[in-house]
């Protein structure tokens, strides 16, 4: 299942977030958004997954999601969103429930998917008991357990130190490269995207803009710390934003 | 210059950090407890207070056993509790299910706060001899009387906890497609217990005092007409023992929402 945005436009009353964005988000890749502060790429997120509607335009579906999939549109947050009163499985199997899976199917998806983030040592803990990195891991295995078509990540590893992000973005080159699934990772931090992007799309300040996609090329699984090719795809992206970050910076002063 | 440098005064730094932070020490209450009790016995034995103003503490505790031997503690205190258990459960009921309503949608908040903020302040034994009227002398209008002052507190308690639930779950849930009947069991509720809890805790000691209230009018047995009793006798002894037993019936109260705080909201940090 493809994913294609038509002419996106949001606004807040009378500020103007975002303006026409046209993009395409194809099956099995990992499309990051990149932008300075405050031009929308969260919104846009929200947009995509339904959860806010956009003033124009729309999120068109191509293609139906596989039959396996439990819910298509799937997000992933920067702040882990899990319920602190429902132990590790108890928070995966709360978005299995309302879809009718208990027992001992929904115990086999648990099993499966906490295997795959490295988990299973930790099925009985409560999220009080666990390090940011480990909370973002179950979020991740929640997520996996709904089998998604497209996964919407809203800056997954900002809330993490940079070793549990180094460690958590192998992680997700792991589990795409066993696997590979479609997803929209939004960011702020270029070296997430140029390690994780199948295409980076960098939007404008406020109202955003689609300014650039760059497409890398390299495989997910070849991308290392320190490789050449990367860190000049990543001085690009900054060139491209630098400017762009500074007006935003002082526009957002003047808000105030 | 150096020289100098050298013999500079050396001294640790001064502590500016710590406190602010209560920790409940176990047995500084109890020995606030023993030491007043103390205090007034000794007053009123040596004669520095005297018998009109305070009864002996040791008066106060026979006249208890007393009361105990003669199987009447029993019979006022059955009435009681229970008119507080079924009161209290009514009022508390219905206060958390009004302050849901009030939390989840609009038309409920604009609707019933004013009212709730208009009935809040309202002395509930002010309406006591309105109740005996409605629902006649008996039991029923005991009940009323507990179950209306128990349920106003209830009410903005539940509603400040329903608005204090972490959007960001709410949000996590329909991203899931959990159902709005799940998103509101699983998700607000939990998350609003905390402050349920915390606000049984006022509601509850609301309702004893409106207890005593109540038994004031049409009631032969109970803690309340007990009092009423031997305040009209000026018999201090009998007075204070119920004004002891409405405390004990506080504390123990108090120490049953611990238990479920304790058993409900251990995943809290």
């Amino acid at each position: 299942m493809d994913l294609l945005l038509e002419r996106i436009g949001h606004s807040y009353g009378n500020m103007e977030i975002m303006r026409e964005i046209s993009l395409e988000i194809p099956a099995g890749k990992i499309v990051c958004i990149v932008g300075p502060s405050g031009c929308g790429k969260s919104t846009l997120l929200r947009l995509i997954g339904g959860l806010e509607k956009p003033t124009t335009g729309q999120v068109i579906q191509v293609g139906e999601p596989p039959a396996e999939s439990i819910n298509p549109l799937t997000y992933i947050f920067q702040d882990f969103a899990l319920l602190p009163w429902r132990t590790v499985e108890g928070n995966i199997s709360l978005v299995l429930e309302d879809h009718g899976i208990r027992g001992s199917r929904a115990n086999d998806i648990i099993t499966d998917v906490l295997a795959r983030t490295k988990l299973t040592d930790f099925r009985k803990a409560l999220p009080k008991q666990l390090s940011g990195g480990m909370k973002q891991r179950v979020a991740i295995s929640r997520a996996l357990a709904v089998k998604p078509a497209v996964m919407l990540m809203d800056e997954p590893l900002s809330a993490l130190d940079s070793q549990t992000r180094e460690l958590l973005m192998d992680d997700l080159v792991g589990l795409w490269t066993r696997e590979p699934f479609t997803a929209v990772y939004v960011t702020h931090n270029l070296n997430e995207a140029v390690r994780l992007g199948h295409s980076i799309v960098v939007l404008s300040r406020r109202p955003g803009r689609i300014r650039e996609i760059v497409d890398i090329d390299t495989p997910l699984a070849e991308r290392q710390l320190g490789d050449v090719e990367l860190e000049r795809q990543q001085k690009h992206l900054w060139n491209l934003m630098r400017d762009e970050a500074v007006e935003a910076d002082k526009e957002l002063l003047d808000v105030r | 210059m150096s020289d100098k440098a050298q013999a500079a005064i050396q001294k640790p730094i001064d502590f500016r950090g710590g406190g602010f932070a209560p920790q409940s020490k176990k047995w500084v209450g109890v020995f606030v407890f023993i030491s007043i009790i103390a205090i007034v016995e000794i007053g009123t034995r040596s004669g520095f207070i005297s018998n009109l103003t305070l009864p002996r503490p040791s008066d106060v505790f026979t006249t208890f056993i007393e009361l105990w031997q003669s199987g009447l503690l029993w019979k006022h205190l059955i009435p009681s509790v229970s008119r507080l258990i079924v009161g209290a459960s009514i009022g508390a009921s219905f206060g958390i299910c009004v302050g849901i309503l009030i939390g989840l949608f609009s038309l409920a908040r604009s609707g019933l706060v004013p009212l709730v903020a208009a009935i809040f302040p309202i002395p509930k034994i002010a309406l006591l001899p309105l109740f005996v009227i409605w629902f006649g002398i008996d039991e029923s209008s005991k009940y009323a009387l507990i179950a209306f002052g128990t349920f106003t507190p209830t009410v903005v308690a539940t509603y400040g906890a329903v608005d204090n639930v972490d959007r960001s779950l709410i949000r996590m849930g329909q991203s899931f497609s959990l159902s709005w009947f799940s998103i509101v069991t699983k998700i607000v509720l939990p998350g609003a217990m905390p402050g349920i809890l915390s606000g049984l805790r006022i509601s509850l000691a609301i309702a004893i005092i409106l207890l005593v209230a109540a038994e004031m009018l049409g009631a032969e047995y109970g803690i309340g007409a007990y009092i009423l009793e031997a305040g009209s006798l000026y018999n201090l002894e009998r007075l204070f023992v119920g004004v002891a037993i409405l405390s004990i019936l506080g504390v123990s109260v108090s120490a049953v929402i611990g238990f479920f705080e304790n058993r409900l909201l251990d995943w809290r940090t």
